[in-house]
């Protein structure tokens, strides 16, 4: 049996059926971890004791009935930007290079209640901000698709672990597509939930009011499972929602049978690579032999999405991150003198150019004498943007968007140019804005061999939608190919 | 000084609310613990920890909003003032800018001019901050989170009141609507209500108003009296001599009546405040407000006019007690469980006032049962004590926990209630104070008083001085 090319659903059901162990999934993974990490660098942190240690105590909870989940015993890999309890939590940044938290998130902890076995804590970008898992401190992460390429970012090391089968499935963070753009450049399936859905608490945050903790998964079905696992509502996180329908396996159903899929002509045009155009009207395609009916309209105000978004996410990481002073926990300056030399020295030294730039775009744009002009003129677009799928919305069931306008970037070539990095979120980020759910599965890829995502975009809690087009165009593209 | 000046002062009144637990977290709030004993991942501003409201918080809020007319705000909002101190353990205090609370209120307060109404600005939530110990002798600083997201509210005045008189008058009055709330103590001293003094003068008639200060670390009443007489003194000879007053934070020293420069508005911060994204917007209904309108205790005019109808005790003595919901409850309690009003009353204004005065105590200190009272009071009109034993009494109950009655009786206090031992007492003081007896059948009314004494003294103070002067009388 080769455990390692198994689904998560797959390898929970196996050990199950006592196939295998989790001991023996764990080990499989961890030895396949030695083997790729040279190449990849997907983890900041492996934790192969701790791993090991929870593998047998949760063998021992299957047998005696304790846990009978689908994805109990299942090793998962957990993004370092969510707190996790005794275990090393870095955000790849240097400033937290010694934090150890005292508690974990709550996405984290209904895994372990679902029986993961928690593997290590994969690289991104430092804080979140960046499109490439590149601006890690430790180091950027490697596209095991083709090493010469960036995996996508923030959630690069999620996606890339996933795609490496150095885990079965991993969490990730989406705060301006984080983790629908890598899963697509990494060819693996990712969601967003809806801004609401999944526990914010124990999330590092970056920009609070777009944040969202979602999987990176090898297929649909895999995603279903684990969203069940992480929805729910937390009293310790003001803007969760009590939902009664996180029953998301219930929505695995090949039917789209009069679902109504709009496809936005604002976003199929000059700035989108001419393949990818092609693989996603393909898929678009597919979905309507299947039954759903297919319109083009216009979303509008997609212009301005990236500067409200930056204007946005800036403004709130600029405050979220003032608390990486050097005082409490984290990373201080060696030699100071006095307070604010010992800030300025921790803080300067502590966060890179890319948290930086962001730091100071956001502490702009909500200093005095500038908060109405840029801070607050964002928060109306943002309005505005909502409106506009709102009204898209009231017509169609889900939106069909690339994830990125291009595939995978070769490694380096988006540091120079920031602006061009931004300019690349323009199909995910919206989204964020919104609040609303987004999927992305593979579509094929390019003639370099590079993965192709297709995103799907919902309204409000319609997760199901997503699942249900996501899960039949899987299997449609899958007999496709077992055709050929 | 040639020119006649005026004083306008605008105030700005921190009060920590008295609920169990903090704004944002389950963390206590009792003063005194050891450092960081009432701490957790929020209120250390840990990452990934997030802050969620503390209902009874905006209860207290609404409440001490809708007791100073002010307009509750139906759509309010949280945000992040931002600045960098060890003390605020995420560099950002969640607090109220844009959408507070309660706005627009005012308050009456009795002045020599009569009545005058103070109007308030607006009342917003928010939270404390920690605190810095400093170690002299290692020459480091300790940071104690203890008091890091108490809630508090802070009261902004519009600038109404005239002198140091107005102050005192509108802060005793903010103190006595927020504790008969019960939404707080309001301890100067201890920091559970404090007053940051905005003050400015200008020429009587002067339609403009000066440039002003702002005066922190006022721990008293004395300390703002003085403050705000200091202060307008310095502003005063500025002008006087020609400069200009500098818009300016500064500190009040009481020890030396001095007031020192903190720092000057052009180095006032930008606190970037912003929206706290981490807080969603709190829609209030016309229900919740109601609720809480309906919960209103029975305010102190209204006390008044019930207590003089109901208990039919002097003005003097009603305004006395009400002035504290604390010594009003008391009252009540005690005149409910039988005790005579006018008696409870008495004990109230005479021993508890005097002991709270020698002790410097605040009323809100009083700790004594109104059972222990009443029963004081009981045996005190059964005359199985008398008047100046139960005020030795009172003075042991004021502090301890005791039974009157039990305490009496293993103390040995009753009276003598024994016609016989009396009025053998009475003859043997007759016997042994010829000149006194003389004194008083040659018409000297007051020779009796030192018989009563002499009589009282040898009964060791446990007979009753009414019995005594009349035993004295019929002997005589």
């Amino acid at each position: 049996m080769d455990i390692l090319s198994m689904t998560a659903v797959q390898i929970g059901q196996a050990i199950k059926e006592k196939k295998i162990t989790v001991e023996d999934a764990t080990k499989a993974v961890l030895e396949k971890i030695k083997e790729c990490e040279p190449l990849y660098n997907c983890y900041v942190t492996v934790d192969e004791e701790g791993a090991l240690k929870s593998a047998k105590e949760i063998q021992k909870k299957i047998d005696n009935g304790e846990l009978t989940g689908p994805l109990a015993g299942v090793p998962v890999a957990i993004k370092d930007n969510m707190c996790t309890k005794d275990i090393l939590t870095t955000c790849s940044s240097k400033i937290l290079s010694n934090f150890v938290p005292s508690f974990s998130s709550e996405a984290v902890i209904n895994l372990e209640k679902a029986g993961a076995v928690i593997l290590g804590k994969t690289n991104m970008d430092e804080f979140a901000m960046g499109s490439t898992t590149e601006t890690s401190f430790y180091g950027p992460t490697k596209n095991p698709r083709n090493p010469e390429h960036v995996p996508g970012g923030s959630s690069g090391g999620s996606a890339a672990a996933v795609a490496a089968n150095e885990c079965f499935y991993a969490l990730g963070s989406d705060t301006g597509g984080s983790i629908r753009q890598p899963a697509s450049y990494c060819g693996v399936v990712g969601m967003k939930p809806t801004y609401g859905r999944v526990s914010r608490y124990g999330l590092i945050a970056y920009g609070s009011s777009l944040d969202q903790i979602g999987p990176l998964c090898k297929d649909v079905t895999d995603l279903a499972n684990i969203m069940e696992v992480i929805c729910s509502y937390d009293s310790k996180d003001s803007t969760s929602v009590k939902r009664e329908d996180n029953d998301f396996t219930s929505a695995l159903k090949e039917d789209v049978t009069g679902l109504k899929i709009g496809i936005p002509r604002d976003y199929f045009g000059d700035g989108l690579n001419g393949e990818i155009k092609e693989k996603i009207l393909s898929a678009v395609e597919i979905l309507k032999a299947k039954g759903a009916i297919v319109e083009e309209f216009d979303l509008s105000l997609v212009e301005y999405a990236i500067p409200t978004y930056y204007t946005i996410a800036a403004a709130e990481a600029s405050s979220n991150l003032e608390r990486f002073d050097g005082i409490k926990y984290g990373y201080r300056t060696e030699e100071y003198n006095g307070l604010h030399n010992m800030y300025k020295k921790t803080r300067s030294e502590g966060f890179g150019p890319e948290v930086k730039r962001r730091i100071m775009l956001g502490s702009f744009v909500l200093s005095s004498g500038y908060y109405d002009a840029y801070y607050l003129k964002a928060l109306k677009v943002k309005a505005l943007i909502k409106k506009a799928f709102d009204d898209a919305f009231s017509k169609y069931d889900i939106i069909v968007a690339p994830a990125a306008p291009t595939t995978a970037p070769r490694l380096g070539e988006s540091l120079a140019d920031p602006i061009a990095m931004y300019l690349s979120d323009i199909y995910t980020i919206s989204v964020n804005l919104a609040g609303l759910p987004g999927i992305t599965v593979p579509c094929g890829n390019d003639k370099d061999g590079l993965p192709i995502g297709l995103q799907m975009i919902g309204n409000s809690f319609e997760e199901h939608k997503l699942i249900r087009a996501a899960f039949t165009y899987e299997c449609a593209a899958k007999c496709g190919k077992d055709g050929e | 000084m040639s020119k006649n000046y005026e004083t306008v002062i605008g105030l700005e009144v921190h009060v920590e609310l008295a609920t169990k637990t903090k704004i944002f977290c389950g963390c206590s709030t009792a003063f005194g613990a050891e450092p960081n004993a009432h701490t957790c991942p929020v209120c250390t501003g840990m990452p990934g920890s997030l802050p969620v409201l503390n209902k009874q918080v905006l209860e207290y809020a609404v409440a001490v909003g809708l007791a100073t007319n002010c307009d509750i705000t139906r759509y309010c909002k949280f945000d992040r003032k931002n600045y960098f101190y060890p003390d605020n353990p995420q560099n950002y205090q969640i607090s109220q800018l844009y959408l507070p609370i309660c706005r627009n209120g005012h308050v009456d307060i009795e002045t020599e001019e009569g009545t005058k109404s103070i109007g308030i600005h607006e009342i917003h939530m928010e939270e404390d901050a920690g605190k810095l110990v400093h170690d002299e002798w290692e020459d480091c600083s300790y940071v104690d989170y203890n008091r890091s997201g108490v809630p508090l509210i802070e009261i902004v005045s519009e600038p109404d009141m005239r002198s140091a008189d107005d102050v005192i008058a509108y802060l005793e009055k903010l103190k006595m609507i927020v504790q008969y709330l019960g939404a707080s103590d309001c301890k100067l001293q201890e920091g559970s209500m404090r007053a940051d003094v905005n003050l400015s003068i200008r020429e009587v008639g002067a339609k403009e108003f000066g440039t002003r200060t702002e005066m922190k670390n006022l721990n008293s009443f004395k300390a703002i009296r003085r403050a705000i007489e200091g202060e307008t003194e310095r502003q005063i000879d500025i002008i006087e001599s020609g400069e200009k007053v500098v818009q300016e934070t500064r500190r009040w020293d009481d020890n030396n009546g001095e007031s020192y420069a903190m720092r000057s508005k052009e180095d006032a911060q930008d606190y970037r405040y912003f929206p706290d994204p981490d807080l969603v917007p709190i829609s209030l209904s016309e229900e919740f407000i109601a609720n809480i309108k309906s919960k209103e205790p029975e305010f102190r005019n209204e006390k008044k006019l019930r207590y003089k109808e109901e208990y039919k005790i002097p003005d003097y003595d009603i305004e006395i007690i009400t002035e504290s919901k604390k010594m009003a409850d008391i009252f009540e309690k005690t005149v409910e469980l039988g005790a005579d009003p006018k008696k409870v009353s008495n004990y109230l204004m005479g021993e508890t006032m005097r002991i709270l005065k020698e002790k410097e105590m605040d009323a809100q200190d009083i700790g004594f049962k109104p059972e222990a009272l009443a029963s004081l009071i009981s045996l005190q009109e059964s005359k199985a004590i008398n008047g100046t034993v139960a005020k030795e009494v009172f003075e042991v109950l004021f502090f301890e926990d005791i039974d009157p009655e039990k305490y009496v009786e293993e103390k040995g206090l009753k009276t003598v209630n024994d016609e016989g031992a009396l009025r053998k007492t009475v003859e043997e003081v007759i016997k042994n104070n010829p000149q006194s007896v003389e004194d008083y059948r040659n018409g000297k009314e007051k020779a009796i008083g030192f018989l009563v004494g002499q009589t009282m003294k040898a009964m060791q103070g446990k007979a009753d001085p009414g019995s005594v002067n009349k035993m004295l009388k019929e002997l005589l």
